[in-house]
């Protein structure tokens, strides 16, 4: 909120919106230009992404800060070419506008594996990502932050250098070109230094040439471990999370709604609420109330003694009753077939196996429970709120409040954790369903861990039912079948206002697309009828296809005879060069062709997703009866590394998030009502229990991959292959806890 | 009713009923939001705050019952931990950062040079979900290291 008012008082704004998306795309319709979204107070000229002030400059990026780091990324991108020190470098989000539309998020909708996803396919997509402007699709996740920023922020930095250079060469009565930019200034040739700040405001009145980025041999930032800006404050508690939001006069509150998920409340009292010192008000919004007072633990409390009569759950009211309806999908007619290589039915092989693989739904408990502030003043809504999806905000919250989208201003604080819970805007029509009641009054509205949890848009639950076939130590077929509910139709209408169609590519995805050459391959997904709230969890239906399918290929290479990890190379060999080569570095990282110490256990996995090939080893040591998962060792292969400290966080946390779930995740259902309540009952690894980890990044992918997710789907199938390769048990079913003691 | 609590060394007088947590006396009544809720059961570790040098949950600690100096994230600055936490790029999103550093000075205090398995016994109880636990453990290494460098 005012920390873009405090840095941009004073502040002036280089290039125009043109060199934002217009430099790509050819399209007049969806390539012109859109409103700036800054407003300085006394700035003179406008660009979404560039603030220069005399302190230094501001790089702004719509993407949100929730770990992963993009802001750095897509900032560095820009400053590699703006010739600015990095000490100097401030990040902020912008406000919701479609000058930050993310391109690269309809790229993930195309048809076929992306291994295999030829140029003239990725050029139609880029193309077809500028649709995402007008469709206001401003959005962190897909991992696609860096795949659609890594051109456009280098261009935007490189024009707004120009232009800088272009203002200077007028002031000084000499050609441009012999000028050069260091350091946060333009260079004379006799040496004189011209100050960005000095030139920013005569150079925002100039048009901003358009020029290729810099190429990666001159590169100073990009390629480098560079230190995060956002890391001071998160060290000494100043950082500012949305669930940390203060505002004059305003009042916490906390919410109960429906343990039925997608049931009504039929009835409640609100009097043992009132009866709590600190609090004010009880509220009916709809599928539950909502409690002021104080302070967010009288707001809790009161929450807590709301006596409510809730209607039944939408769905079968418990696991045995879900299970059905996952195994009943398997008799309707298949919802896709997005592979379909040889001919599956007819094919036989010496040795025929087939294994069913089943998996819970999932919470994705972030740290900061879910939260947002808002304040209503009676034509215009105000929302402080950690989200990745500003847009999406702004339509829910106007929706509850009974106003238009473009009377809602969101302002997106630090995520403390995102994982695609935040994509979705129910604690933000929340809140804005409690800021309508009291208008003036700011309100926060904070919900307890155990709201958090048992409230979730979960990851849905899946079963594959796998056949395959191996002769001659080869694989020869390789037939999978998955039911689990549908996500992207009921999340994009959700989050478009817009009906989707057409098979739903999550209940395949990280099956169909994965770079394995087998001469009969098919993948079918069969949509189960459950209506369970589902949603984007790190990694989508990788998380769960990761497992299955990597586990039904450790299954096939036991059967043949071989080397697990070899075996898979062979079967990438053929398809892709990125993919075998992460095999053959964790074989190497991890001497896995060296004989293992007694007592320990070994397994491999490699899943392709969001663009990057990842290949995990874990080794599980057995200490009396219970096991340790020792070491992992990851390669991934996004392309350019463009910050290696970065990348690595994110492979190694992506792990642990897989590994998490892999050991202790399960959310399940009596009564309607979701069981697990805080994180005694679903647990995450601790420190104690996490692997010592090496992490390799590859540079043979021939396109730039995603970060956030691909360091997931992998961990758990590497985990079960470690645990058959220890104890000969086959884990078919997650999570582990409840088959295997672990040293936590 | 009102209570005084000293506070990072400065006194502050509360009229929330005794009962109220200290967390949130911290963050809602007083505003000082650098020590976080995560889970309300002490099993996360973020709201972690001294007690005359003591890491304690603050989110279990009622008002009436606060038995000494408190010291929060706010007032920890400046130690060696928050300059090993940048050096080696420690938090992800941060949230429970707070927490764990608050965790990991009160193991310093009372171990200079903590094994793995000491730095595992003290840090267990604090919960990060994006994965920092290698970083932080060097951190720690790195920070007790230099606090005994500076006291030799």
């Amino acid at each position: 909120m005012s920390t873009l008012g405090k840095i941009t008082r004073r502040a002036f704004l280089v290039g125009s919106v043109a060199v934002a998306g217009g430099v790509a795309f050819g399209v007049y319709q969806v390539t012109k230009a859109v409103p700036n979204p800054l407003h300085p107070e006394d700035g003179t000229a406008l660009n979404p992404f560039l603030i220069i002030d005399a302190s230094g400059v501001t790089i702004v990026t719509g993407r949100a800060e929730m770990g992963q780091g993009a802001q750095v990324t897509l900032a560095a991108c820009l400053a590699e070419e703006l010739d600015v020190d990095w000490e100097s470098v401030r990040l902020l989000h912008g406000p919701a506008s479609a000058a930050y539309y993310n391109g690269a998020l309809l790229e993930g909708a195309l048809p076929g594996p992306d291994y295999a996803r030829p140029d003239w396919q990725r050029s139609i997509a880029e193309t077809m990502g500028v649709v995402a402007r007008p469709l206001k699709l401003q959005f962190t996740g897909g991992s696609t932050s860096i795949r659609d920023g890594y051109n456009r922020l280098r261009q935007v930095g490189a024009s707004a250098r120009e232009v800088l250079k272009a203002a200077a060469a007028d002031r000084l009565g000499v050609a441009a070109a012999t000028l050069r930019t260091e350091s946060g200034a333009v260079i004379a040739p006799d040496g004189t230094r011209l100050p960005y700040a000095d030139l920013a405001e005569a150079a925002a009145r100039l048009d901003p040439p358009q020029v290729d980025p810099r190429p990666a041999s001159e590169w100073r930032l990009l390629g480098t471990a560079l230190p995060r800006p956002d890391i001071p404050a998160k060290v000494n508690g100043t950082a500012q999370f949305g669930i940390d939001t203060r505002l004059p006069g305003m009042k916490f509150a906390s919410v109960k709604r429906s343990p039925r998920l997608g049931g009504t409340m039929q009835g409640f009292d609100p009097a043992p609420a009132l009866a709590i010192p600190g609090v004010e008000r009880v509220i009916d919004i709809g599928d539950g109330v909502a409690v002021v007072a104080r302070n967010t633990w009288a707001a809790i409390q009161g929450a807590q003694a709301v006596t409510c009569d809730w209607g039944p759950a939408p769905y079968p009211a418990d696991d045995a009753g879900i299970t059905e309806r996952l195994l009943a999908a398997f008799d309707g007619s298949a919802d896709s077939t997005m592979r379909d290589d040889g001919d599956a039915d007819s094919a036989n092989g010496e040795t025929v196996i087939e294994a069913e693989y089943r998996l819970p739904y999932l919470a994705h408990a972030t740290m900061e429970p879910m939260n947002a502030t808002a304040l209503f003043d009676g034509n215009t809504l105000e929302l402080w709120s950690p989200n990745q999806g500003p847009f999406i905000q702004a339509r829910a919250a106007a929706e509850a409040a009974g106003i238009d989208a473009a009377d809602v201003t969101v302002h997106t604080a630090f995520l403390g954790g995102g994982f695609g819970r935040r994509i979705e805007a129910d604690y933000a029509a929340i809140a804005a369903r409690v800021a309508r009641a009291m208008p003036g009054t700011p309100v926060n509205v904070t919900w307890s861990r155990e709201e958090d949890m048992t409230h979730d848009f979960y990851r849905p639950a899946a079963i594959a039912r796998m056949k395959g076939a191996v002769s001659n130590g080869q694989a020869v077929l390789f037939d999978a079948r998955i039911a689990s509910p549908a996500l992207m139709g009921p999340a994009g209408s959700r989050m478009t206002g817009l009906p989707m169609a057409g098979p739903d590519r999550s209940i395949v995805e990280g099956g169909f697309d994965q770079p394995y050459a087998i001469p009969n391959y098919r993948v079918r997904g069969y949509k189960a009828d459950l209506a369970v709230p589902v949603g984007f969890w790190r990694s989508v239906g990788s998380s769960h296809n990761g497992f299955s399918h990597e586990s039904f290929i450790d299954e096939l290479a036991h059967a043949a005879g071989q080397d697990p990890l070899a075996f898979r190379l062979v079967l990438a060999r053929g398809e892709s060069a990125a993919a075998a080569g992460v095999l053959e570095a964790v074989r190497d990282m991890s001497g896995w062709d060296r004989p293992k110490a007694p007592g320990t256990g070994r397994g491999v996995a490699m899943v392709w997703s969001f663009g990057t090939p990842v290949a995990q080893v874990i080794e599980v040591r057995d200490e009396g009866g219970a096991i340790r998962v020792a070491r992992a060792w990851i390669a991934a292969d996004v392309g350019i590394p463009l910050d290696p400290g970065i990348l690595a966080a994110q492979m190694e946390g992506g792990m642990l998030y897989g590994l998490s779930a892999a050991i202790h995740g399960r959310i399940s259902f009596a009564d309607g009502r979701v069981q697990q309540q805080n994180f005694p009952d679903y647990d995450a690894l601790r420190i104690s229990g996490a692997p010592v980890t090496e992490v390799r990044l590859l540079s043979n992918n021939p396109h730039i991959g995603g970060a956030g997710e691909p360091g997931t789907p992998p961990a758990a199938p590497a985990l079960t292959n470690a645990l058959f390769d220890l104890t000969g048990v086959r884990a078919r079913e997650l999570p582990l806890e409840r088959q295997f003691t672990f040293v936590l | 009713m009102s209570t005084t609590l000293t506070i990072n060394g400065t006194n502050h007088t509360i009229d929330a009923p005794g009962d109220t947590p200290l967390l949130w006396v911290l963050r809602d009544e007083l505003g000082m939001t650098g020590t976080k809720y995560g889970c309300g059961v002490a099993s996360c570790g973020a709201c972690t705050v001294h007690i005359d040098g003591e890491a304690v949950r603050s989110c279990q600690i009622a008002l009436s019952d606060v038995w000494g100096a408190v010291t929060t994230i706010e007032g920890l600055a400046p130690h060696a931990l928050q300059e090993a936490w940048i050096r080696h790029q420690v938090p992800q999103c941060g949230y429970c950062q707070s927490g764990q550093i608050m965790q990991a000075a009160a193991l310093l205090a009372e171990n200079p040079d903590p094994t793995d398995d000491d730095i595992d016994a003290a840090m267990a109880g604090n919960l990060c979900r994006c994965g920092t636990y290698s970083r932080i453990r060097a951190a720690i290494h790195d920070a007790a290291a230099t606090l005994r460098e500076g006291t030799q």
